[in-house]
């Protein structure tokens, strides 16, 4: 009796553990389907050119409406741009600065120490133009979503046409990953939006995976030396543990 | 208890005028310890090396975060992307924070196995319920520091909840936040309480240490020990198999802070606060689960405070709700079937904390928080009475030296239960 129980236990532990975060995740809007990132896993890696391309598409299509306040230009350096051509980025924007000595404010070509500019001077700017919607500042999105870097794929690839069922609201626009499905951003994607240098198709699909790439880089540019660290890290332990573990052997071996 | 002679002459000159190396060596390296301790007796040493680690790891970060509410979002995501190596002290503390809580929970589950709290350790029982008040005190401030969402909004559940208390309730609510509602001055308070309390703990944990050193620890039998051959000197033997776990136990706290490190941690909380927007769902960091179930289970806001409370505040009394005169649950066939019931209902609690409260949840949680409370007052006074413990080892040598497999796994009964 006794061992059966414990079994039962145990089976019932499991169980429980399993139904975990399905039932934490029971949200209306379907599970965004896993993606192969080349950056998963332990010895995982960003792609670089998948960043290039990506900080493209923000550049030419996301940043109309979206700030990605925490990255700075010089930060591009470390997605294989060299620094001539970050600066260039840079330069191609106008940052206020000041005051100079006559105490005026004034507008100067940006530089790699400058932040990413943002597209409007502040909140009620943005929902002005946006219907009232506010797009959030993306430095963070990876991370500040559920599976962040697939629920912003599968976001950005999600827009279908609403089921005859449903009224859309004035300015909204159906996606099928949107917790409540009506989403204030209108598909920013379309068909060679962008040309990629290297020759890549601009497919929505390609410009999506790109740029969602270019997102989870962003939200942590230090991820690959984490890694990096870590299997070092890890390696070490795991010698010295081994070690530990003959020295316990020999002291206790009289005890045993 | 003589103190020994010395090698070097410093230390010798030191130890007569303060018997400091004396005092390590008698309480370090002499101490005698059971010698049939199992693995589960590693996890308060984890635990002292996880206070340690958050207090080092604490004060770097304190060194580049800035208490504000309008930077303090900030100052976290510049030591993630700009202070050297800032990412590794902000994942090391807040993995540390839950593998801190793990080491303790183990720790806490294994003084309940084994009767760790009986006569003469009621003391050492009780000090270490403070350590784990202290702790929750600590993590829940910590949590608040990097003000993403999550942050923000527990504290606002969290702090309002001392409403519920009758007459002053409103007036500490207050006085927790600085003004009358979450904002900078809660936020300062609680760096400043932040960086204050682990250093309360390190003082109650020294009471705990010196309640352990006075009668020693328990052991898997439950049986004090009865001579020089049931124990063994602290050093080489334990420190030696403290070290072995260590490493272990380091190795799964580097896992997951170098390959998984926001895997306890909320994605709202990498949302800066924002006062007008509720997420959909506040859940406290997952320590704290099954107090927020049992606070959600009941309808009414101050029984709800006073029965989450009451979940520690019964673990106070445990030595005197459970009479029974055998220690470990090795010997007591029923206490055994019913200590599993508990962690499997804790682990229940923990579930239900983490869901919405509403349907069937509701009704597990309710149920879940009853037996958690029965366990307690009415299961255990009455095995206290009606339990029959199987016959105990005469000593501890008896069944270690038994070809030494009955101190690891679980005992064969030695008569039908
Ligand atoms: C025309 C302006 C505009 C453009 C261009 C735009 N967005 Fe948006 N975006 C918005 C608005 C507005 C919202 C807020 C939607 C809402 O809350 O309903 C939003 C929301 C989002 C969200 C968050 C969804 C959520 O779960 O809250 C993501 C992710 C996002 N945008 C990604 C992108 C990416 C990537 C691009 C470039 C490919 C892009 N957006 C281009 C306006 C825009
Ligand atoms: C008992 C020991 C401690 C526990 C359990 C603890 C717990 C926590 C937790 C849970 C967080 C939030 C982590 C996050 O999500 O970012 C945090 C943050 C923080 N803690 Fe601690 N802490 C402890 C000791 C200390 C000490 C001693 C200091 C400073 C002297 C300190 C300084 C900080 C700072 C500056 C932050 C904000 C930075 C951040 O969010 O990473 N902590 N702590």
């Amino acid at each position: 009796m006794r061992p059966a129980n414990a079994r039962m236990f145990r089976a019932g532990l499991v169980a429980l553990l399993l139904a975990l975060p399905f039932a934490a995740t029971a949200a209306e809007a379907p599970k965004p389907p896993p993606q192969p990132w080349s950056y998963q896993g332990v010895f995982g890696v960003f792609d670089r050119p998948a960043l290039q391309r990506g900080f493209l598409v923000y550049k030419q299509v996301c940043s109309a409406c979206h700030s990605m306040s925490r990255l700075s230009y010089r930060n591009l350096l470390q997605l294989g741009f060299d620094e001539a051509a970050a600066a260039g980025f840079a330069a191609e924007v106008q940052i206020a600065d000041g005051p100079n000595d006559e105490g005026e404010m004034y507008d100067r070509p940006g530089r790699l120490s400058d932040r990413f500019k943002k597209p409007f001077a502040n909140e009620k700017a943005a929902r002005a133009s946006n219907n009232g919607a506010y797009p959030p500042d993306l430095s963070l999105m990876a991370k500040a979503r559920p599976v962040g870097a697939d629920y912003s794929f599968a976001l950005l690839t999600g827009y279908i046409n609403a089921p005859s069922n449903v009224q859309l609201m004035e300015g909204m626009h159906y996606n099928k990953y949107f917790p409540g499905f009506q989403i204030a951003m209108a598909p920013p994607l379309a068909e060679n939006a962008v040309e990629f240098p290297d020759g890549t198709p601009a497919s929505i699909e390609n410009m999506a995976r790109d740029v969602v790439q270019f997102l989870a880089w962003a939200a942590e540019p230090k991820m690959e030396e984490r890694k990096r660290i870590g299997v070092k890290a890890m390696l070490f332990v795991l010698v010295l543990t081994a070690l530990l573990y003959a020295v316990k052997r020999k002291v206790w071996a009289a005890v045993h | 208890m003589s103190a020994p002679e010395f090698r070097n002459g410093l230390v010798r000159w030191i130890d007569h005028r303060m018997g400091i190396f004396s005092f390590m060596h008698h309480e370090l390296h002499e101490y005698p310890t059971p010698k049939n301790l199992n693995y589960f007796w590693n996890f308060g040493s984890l635990a002292g090396f996880m206070l340690v680690v958050m207090i080092v790891t604490g004060i770097f970060l304190a060194m580049n975060y800035t208490p504000h509410v309008d930077h303090a979002f900030d100052s976290v995501e510049r030591i993630m992307r700009d202070v050297n190596y800032g990412w590794m002290l902000r994942f090391l503390h807040a993995n540390g924070a839950s593998f801190f809580f793990i080491a303790v929970y183990i720790h806490l589950f294994r003084g309940l196995y084994y009767g760790s709290y009986k006569e003469p350790r009621e003391l050492l029982w009780m000090l270490g319920l403070v350590i784990l008040v202290l702790m929750m005190a600590t993590a829940f401030m910590g949590y608040v520091l990097p003000w993403g969402q999550m942050s923000f909004w527990g504290a606002t559940v969290i702090t309002n909840l001392f409403s519920a208390i009758p007459w002053v309730g409103e007036s500490i609510v207050t006085l927790l936040w600085g003004g009358f509602s979450v904002d900078n001055p809660t936020l300062n308070r609680f760096f400043s309480l932040h960086y204050l309390l682990p250093f309360a703990i390190v003082g109650v944990v020294v009471l705990h240490l010196w309640a352990l050193h006075t009668h020693g620890s328990n052991n898997p039998v439950g049986i004090d020990t009865k001579g020089k051959q049931d124990s063994l000197p602290f050093h080489p033997y334990y420190t030696a198999k403290d070290l072995f776990g260590l490493g272990i136990f380091v190795l799964f706290y580097f896992g997951f802070t170098f390959f998984a490190p926001d895997f306890f941690g909320e994605p709202d909380n990498y949302i800066p606060a924002n006062p007008m927007v509720t997420p959909a769902h506040i859940v406290p960091e997952w320590y704290l689960l099954p107090y927020y179930a049992i606070l959600r289970s009941v309808p009414d806001k101050l029984g709800g405070v006073l029965l989450m409370f009451g979940a520690i505040g019964v673990l106070f009394i445990l030595p005197w709700l459970d009479r029974s005169p055998v220690r470990s649950a090795r010997f007591r066939p029923i206490y055994k079937q019913v200590y599993w019931l508990l962690v499997a209902d804790c682990l229940v609690l923990g579930w239900i904390g983490a869901n919405p409260p509403d349907g069937m949840f509701i009704v597990i949680g309710r149920a879940a928080t009853v037996y958690y409370f029965a366990h307690f007052l009415v299961l255990l006074p009455l095995l206290s009475v009606f339990e029959r413990p199987l016959p105990l080892p005469a000593s501890i040598s008896e069944p270690v030296l038994k070809g030494g497999g009955a101190a690891g796994g679980t005992v064969k009964p030695m008569e039908k239960a």
